[in-house]
């Protein structure tokens, strides 16, 4: 859907100031982006990732020429963008930033109706898309004739990407759109982004310094180092897998092993099934049902609430009594969720639940630790191309 | 230029008057400013109160509240009084506002800190709060200065001696110089005030001009 | 005293003719809006010009600097000049003019290139991202952001030229100043007091004027000064029409 060829991006040099400049080569151009080259495959999100200074926030204004390229071609859709209007070719193309950019002299919902505005709507279309957005994004219809500076930074974000998505443009540019919130929101615009992702189906070029995210939210991941060179671009299991380079592997960090974990599926293991006890169930009850120290508990729609010791109670089975320690798995989820699961659980054993969120039996670290011997999709290791357990 | 060599006492003495008709308002009104406007910040409803009265006072034009205060006060016209008094008014209808920017700017975060080590309200005032505002103060006193400067001269339209009189004497003397004195004389009055102002805001915050 | 002050006041005779308070009245406006509405068409696009390219700021600074000039003084030497030179009725009127667009120029110029300067540089940004040609970000964005400071500095600007007008009557001017000057040459306090009251309460209520133009002007959305969710201190809505500027916090911040 967008590519780039050999695009590069070059700062005319700065003239000397004074002396006792330490740069060495002072007559030399910043060079911001380096003989780019890259597909941004349609309907899929691809993250460009790196440290400062290695050109992501350059390319990606680039492809909205918001900064013009010094050398290359950017083409969108098969059409190079440069023969395109600048401002013709922003209205089919949505954009994120930082910190929102809303308009703080309109209302959210004019926010929300601006390209669409810009694309010639009458007013009752655009007001009517903006409120369906605000509701797809998530926000409640009652903020609509809000201003901005009365809402939070997560609902202010939230407000920005419904903007962007207005005047449902098949590309969106998101320029690090969730790192000026704190991390709980963070990962709930991540999430909410991966299910409007899975509706719509857009073409996203994401840009991030965080790895977690890129790696999160990515179909596709673009390792950038500062001077604007691709390092590598791979999915997010191969990445954690088999990085390019001493830069890279250090980039992606530590526990590659155990996070790479997140993109294996767990279909060899059975649930083993487990005694439960309901909520409110008397201390004699309990005790008879309970096999060892610990005891699960679920409530009245057979959901797993927490763990209980049986003989520390003193009355009914109450939501007191709950140890809250384990992480709960699906079932179908991810090693790494299941591993998690296991490990966390004061019993030893991991609870796990089926789509709907109803207990269906436990696992082992034991019996994970054995799926993972053996192959996970593929003879020869690594499963090709992914598959994409997110981790919830 | 010789004029200007036979007149140098009066023009002195003009500066000094004028000086003190600009400057001394500058002093009274930072001293009732400043617990005005702490007192404002604590209270938001009083502080509508103040700011908006003084706002209001600072609308009227000079020469009109220059014929109006010797009604309220009782006083003659001519006593200089009545300028002090306008005067006075005019520089906290301006600095209530830079009071209350001036302590807004210092950031939460350090008088947070002030206050949990162990600081009280009055001592933190003036060990923490007082100090860190002392830029933006001095940036609306320059301001108050200058305008002082500028609006005492037209108190000469009722006749009270200061170098706004080199004003008036020059039209009606038809003598350009005269009126070049009166207004060169303002504005190196001004000028003074102006550095005096940034080398007290130097002095009194050290710790701005250490180098990186 | 006061009871002169309300006989003055009250006598039809001070009412009519050509020293009528309705006439003077209307001179003064009418002097006022004219030097208002020449320095803004100077100094609003000069100073949003200003503001928006960042280039050139030396000339704000300038025309701040500028107002250390005393206006007695700036009226005086305009009329003593260029008084001789014009001949007819407008002789007293021109001189006063000139210098009336003059001192109203610095704070229309600050406020404007403030105000543009105050927009946020992200929606600005994303007003570009999102298509908008520049024209378009200029009306639809920059100046209805610029506005509260921008308003701030067309009610100094306002101010200071009625205030100015006041004393040109020195200068032969018409206008409310008239009774003030006139008052003094022959003593009568009455007379004086009267017409400054008069020019007090025609100031107060022009800044009232503009003070609710700028509540129904400015969005709603945009803190700090007009907006009913205050910046950081929600203090002072009304704040004096000072050479103040660029101090004033930009309201929003996500809480």
């Amino acid at each position: 859907m967008i590519r780039f060829e050999r695009v590069t991006k070059s700062y005319a040099a700065r003239p000397a100031r004074g002396a006792g400049s330490a740069a060495g080569d002072r007559n030399a151009p910043t060079v911001a982006v380096d003989e780019l080259t890259l597909d941004v495959p349609a309907g899929q999100v691809t993250v460009l990732v790196g440290p400062s200074g290695c050109g992501k926030t350059t390319t990606l204004r680039m492809v909205n020429r918001m900064i013009e390229p010094t050398s290359g071609t950017i083409t969108l859709g098969g059409r190079d963008t440069a023969t395109l209007d600048p401002a013709e070719l922003r209205r089919g193309i949505g954009y994120v930033i930082q910190h929102a950019g809303l308009f703080p002299h309109r209302t959210v919902a004019d926010n929300v109706a601006t390209v669409p505005r810009l694309l010639g709507w009458d007013r009752r279309r655009s007001r009517a898309r903006a409120l369906e957005l605000l509701e797809r994004v998530g926000l409640d219809a009652a903020l609509a004739d809000r201003y901005p500076s009365q809402l939070s930074g997560g609902q202010q974000q939230r407000v920005g990407v419904a903007r962007a998505l207005a005047a449902d443009p098949p590309v969106l540019l998101m320029d690090e759109p969730f790192s000026a919130v704190d991390p709980v929101v963070r990962e709930q615009l991540q999430d909410e982004l991966l299910g409007l992702q899975a509706d719509l189906g857009k073409t996203i070029l994401f840009v991030t310094h965080d790895i977690d995210e890129a790696i999160r939210l990515g179909d596709q991941v673009a390792v950038l180092r500062v001077g604007g060179r691709l390092a590598q671009v791979d999915s997010p299991a191969r990445l954690l897998a088999d990085p390019a380079d001493d830069f890279v592997a250090d980039f992606v960090g530590r526990d590659r092993g155990y996070r790479a974990l997140g993109f294996r599926d767990a279909l060899p293991i059975q649930p083993t099934p487990e005694p439960t006890v309901p909520l409110g169930a008397d201390v004699g009850q309990a005790r008879a049902t309970a096999t060892d120290r610990w005891l699960l508990v679920v409530d009245e729609a057979g959901r797993p609430v927490g763990w209980v010791e049986p003989e520390r109670l003193t009355g009914a089975v109450s939501r007191d009594d709950l140890h809250r320690g384990g992480t709960v798995a699906r079932r179908d989820g991810s090693l790494r969720a299941l591993l998690d699961a296991a490990l966390s659980a004061p019993s030893g054993r991991g609870v796990l639940v089926d789509e709907q969120g109803a207990f269906v039996g436990t696992v082992t670290a034991a019996q994970v630790t054995a799926a993972l011997a053996a192959p996970a999709v593929r003879p020869g290791g690594i499963p090709d191309g992914g598959g994409h357990a997110v981790d919830r | 230029m010789q004029w200007i060599g036979d007149h140098l006492p009066e023009i002195l003495r003009y500066a000094a008057s004028h000086a003190a008709l600009a400057g001394l308002p500058l002093l009274v009104g930072l001293a009732i400013a400043l617990p005005v406007g702490w007192l404002a910040r604590r209270q938001p409803r009083l502080a509508g109160l103040i700011v908006g009265g003084s706002g209001l006072l600072y609308t009227i034009p000079s020469l009109a509240l220059f014929i109006l205060i010797p009604l309220l006060l009782g006083t003659r016209i001519l006593d200089p009084l009545n300028v002090y008094v306008a005067m006075t008014i005019y520089t906290l209808a301006l600095l209530v506002r830079t009071v209350v920017d001036a302590l807004g700017s210092v950031p939460e975060a350090t008088r947070a800190a002030a206050t949990a080590m162990g600081y009280r309200g009055l001592g933190r005032l003036v060990a923490v709060d007082l100090p860190l505002a002392v830029p933006v103060l001095a940036s609306g006193l320059r301001v108050a200065a200058v305008s002082n400067v500028s609006i005492v001269s037209v108190s000469a339209l009722i006749g009270y001696p200061q170098l706004g009189s080199y004003l008036t004497d020059g039209y009606q003397r038809d003598y350009p110089l005269e009126i070049g004195v009166g207004i060169v004389g303002c504005l190196l009055l001004a000028l003074l005030f102006d550095l005096a102002i940034r080398g007290g805001e130097r002095a009194l915050t050290p710790w701005l001009r250490v180098g990186r | 005293m006061l009871t002169s002050i309300w006989a003055w006041l009250t006598d039809p005779a001070s009412w009519s003719g050509r020293d009528g308070i309705p006439t003077r009245l209307v001179e003064h406006l009418l002097y006022s809006v004219v030097a208002l509405v020449l320095a803004a068409a100077v100094a609003l696009p000069l100073g949003a010009w200003i503001g928006h390219s960042g280039r050139a700021r030396w000339l704000v600074t300038a025309a701040n600097a500028a107002r250390a000039v005393p206006s007695l003084g700036l009226l005086f030497v305009v009329a003593m000049l260029a008084g001789p030179r014009i001949r007819g009725d407008f002789a007293y009127v021109v001189p006063s003019l000139v210098v009336l667009v003059l001192l109203a120029v610095p704070p229309l110029l600050a406020g404007a290139e403030s105000g543009v300067r105050a927009v946020d540089p992200a929606a600005r940004d994303a007003a570009y991202g999102m298509g908008m040609r520049a024209r378009e970000v200029l009306l639809g964005v920059e100046l209805p952001c610029a506005l509260p400071l921008l308003l701030s500095g067309v009610r100094a600007a306002t101010l200071q030229v009625i205030a100015t007008a006041t004393i040109a009557a020195s200068v032969s001017l018409g206008g409310l100043g008239r009774y003030l000057i006139d008052g003094l040459a022959v003593s009568d306090y009455a007379q004086m007091a009267g017409g400054a009251l008069l020019v007090a309460a025609l100031a107060l209520a022009v800044d009232g004027l503009l003070a609710l133009v700028t509540r129904y002007a400015v969005s709603p959305g945009l803190g700090g000064i007009s907006g009913k969710r205050g910046g950081r201190s929600g203090v002072a809505r009304r704040m004096p029409a000072a050479p103040t500027v660029g101090r004033l916090s930009h309201g929003s911040e996500p809480s």
